[in-house]
């Protein structure tokens, strides 16, 4: 049982990025412990079991994937800091994922974790555009992305001065929004290079078990090196004092101190424990929300003809409209997954077959509907968002083919994800405001997380590591 | 401490911290990154795992003295001595 009240660091949330910085914490020797309001750890890349089923929520591939021997790249500097041997995750890489445009997916475009096959992918799809596009490819190379206090700049306007066809501009920012901006329309170009990077030019693997893999590391490492976490353990308030946070005040009534505060849980919740009558929050709240269909089959996706796939990104329309709907959802782009379509290695797989799409949502339809009206719209939009996502995969060979595979369903909104990180507005990926050094209104409360800024899963735990190291360890 | 000693000292850390780094020939005069791959989070844990492991202090003015592992001995061996009570 862990009872002191005071420690070298508090850390609020035990997602991914809260356990990283954890990690580097403890194991130099500072007093740490997370406190997490949900029983569970991984925060957005968690997962849940219903009627003994393991769910992952979050992940759909590990991003930043690099072959063993491929050094200075995040996945590497994230194995080096948190000691962790890259066979502890296990990684197995994804078969091929596409990028699919059009009513029907005519335009593909398919990459692997080889980035000369999307490279020739889309020279054969747009000749016109092959200089551009290499040229793009080099301004992403060259750029900068660690930097904490770059300028920002359009990710649209730098790419277009490459690339002039719209429809491969759209085809190259869909899967990068979709895996990590918190932006409508465009991307600052420093998270447009290093999705680039993480996407196209590393690559996407996953452990056999999934992200549950990737959490039972990082709680072993933090167990190991002394940490202390307390679950169902939430902060209530952060108290001020002299611009420093002076306590937190947890759920329980508790009081504890630390000498540094981390918190994971995003900028504008952070503001809102602090919140006095004379501090109005400063960070504009999140706008973007996701759904998540989720299918179990009773076989393999490939029985069905859906074999090859690992995640597709789709678009039906003439644009891609990375924006908040209107509607509940707008099914017309999204992104599928098909976890059994890693390369698990000869005569392994996944013991049944997962088929999960994803759209964007709008969190305040859905935030306030009674239960009835809530169960009643989230079959509606099921069924809306499949019938969508199934028009970019082979055709099956009969109409209710899915559905005679069905053992079960699941569905997530923004409410769900609302509910259960506490995240505002049902945010994946935080707030359109990115707090590169981590700062708050008090000098000793730093960020980490999706609102600090680095993306993905790797992502996250590098920005735990990288707000551990700056404003903690290096000051010695 | 003999200089040999206090060099197998660093490139112990650096096994710890940079596993896929091959330590078989590392030239003791090149600098370090030079000879691989090692960024400014790698040198701040060589230096913060000679402070916790050994309790050897090394001022982030100091950093540049670790460029290589000749350099390191030059520049930590006095530190271990002084910990030991040698001169």
């Amino acid at each position: 049982m862990n009872t002191r009240s005071r420690y070298d660091v508090a850390i609020i949330g035990a997602g991914m990025s809260g356990l990283a910085a954890g990690i580097r914490l403890a194991h130099f020797g500072k007093k740490v412990c997370i406190f997490e309001r949900h029983n569970a750890v991984g925060g957005l890349n968690s997962f849940y079991s219903i009627a003994g089923r393991k769910f992952d929520v979050g992940l759909h591939a590990m991003t930043n994937f690099v072959r063993p021997g491929v050094k200075g790249t995040p996945l590497g500097k994230l194995l080096r800091q948190l000691r962790i041997d890259r066979d502890e995750f296990a990684l197995c890489e994804q078969k091929q994922s596409r990028i699919a445009f059009g009513p029907r997916g005519e335009c593909s475009l398919r990459f692997t974790n080889d980035f000369a096959v999307f490279e020739s992918e889309v020279v054969a799809a747009f000749p016109a555009q092959a200089d551009g596009f290499r040229r793009l490819v080099t301004a992403v190379r060259t750029f900068d992305d660690v930097s904490l206090d770059a300028a920002p700049m359009s990710a649209r306007e730098a790419v277009r001065r490459h690339v002039s066809d719209p429809l491969l501009e759209d085809m190259l920012f869909c899967p990068l929004m979709y895996y990590g901006s918190a932006t409508e329309r465009d991307m600052e170009f420093g998270q447009f290079a290093i999705m680039f990077k993480a996407l196209f030019l590393e690559g996407f693997a996953r452990p056999f078990e999934g992200v549950r893999v990737v959490l039972r590391v990082l709680l072993a490492k933090y167990r190991a090196a002394g940490g202390e976490r307390r679950m169902k353990c939430g902060v209530k308030k952060i108290s001020a004092h002299a611009g420093r946070a002076s306590a937190i005040l947890l759920d329980s009534g508790d009081e504890i101190t630390a000498d540094h505060v981390i918190s994971s849980i995003g900028a504008p919740e952070t503001d809102r424990l602090v919140a006095t009558s004379a501090s109005e929050p400063t960070t504009a709240p999140p706008t973007l929300s996701f759904v998540e269909t989720i299918s179990i089959l009773d076989r393999q996706p490939a029985e069905l003809g859906w074999g090859s796939d690992t995640i597709v990104f789709f678009n039906d329309s003439s644009r891609f409209d990375y924006v908040r709907p209107t509607e509940q959802v707008d099914p017309r782009s999204g992104v599928i997954c098909i976890p059994n379509n890693f390369d698990y290695g000869a005569g392994r797989v996944l013991p049944e077959g997962i088929f999960r799409v994803t759209c964007l949502a709008n969190h305040d339809r859905w935030a306030t509907l009674p239960e009835a009206d809530y169960q009643a719209d989230k079959s509606r939009w099921f069924a809306e968002v499949q019938r969508s996502a199934r028009r970019f995969l082979p055709a099956l060979a009969s109409d209710d083919a899915l559905a005679a595979a069905t053992l079960t369903t699941d569905m997530f909104t923004p409410r769900t994800i609302a509910k259960f990180t506490g995240h505002l507005g049902g945010a994946i990926y935080g707030a359109t405001t990115k707090h590169r050094q981590g700062r708050t209104s008090l000098d000793n409360l730093y960020l980490c997380g999706t609102d600090q800024g680095f993306l993905g899963i790797v992502g996250a735990m590098l920005s735990g590591i990288s707000m551990a190291n700056y404003h903690i360890l290096q000051k010695g | 401490m003999t200089k040999d000693e206090c060099k197998q000292v660093v490139l112990d850390i650096i096994a710890d911290i940079a596993p896929d780094e091959d330590l078989s020939n590392v030239k003791p005069e090149v600098r370090l990154r030079d000879q691989m791959q090692l960024d400014s989070m790698d040198f701040l844990d060589i230096v913060m795992e000679l402070r916790k492991r050994h309790g050897i202090e090394v001022p982030e003015k100091d950093y540049q003295q670790l460029a290589s592992l000749d350099s390191c001995a030059e520049y930590l061996t006095p530190k271990f001595d002084a910990l030991t009570g040698k001169s």
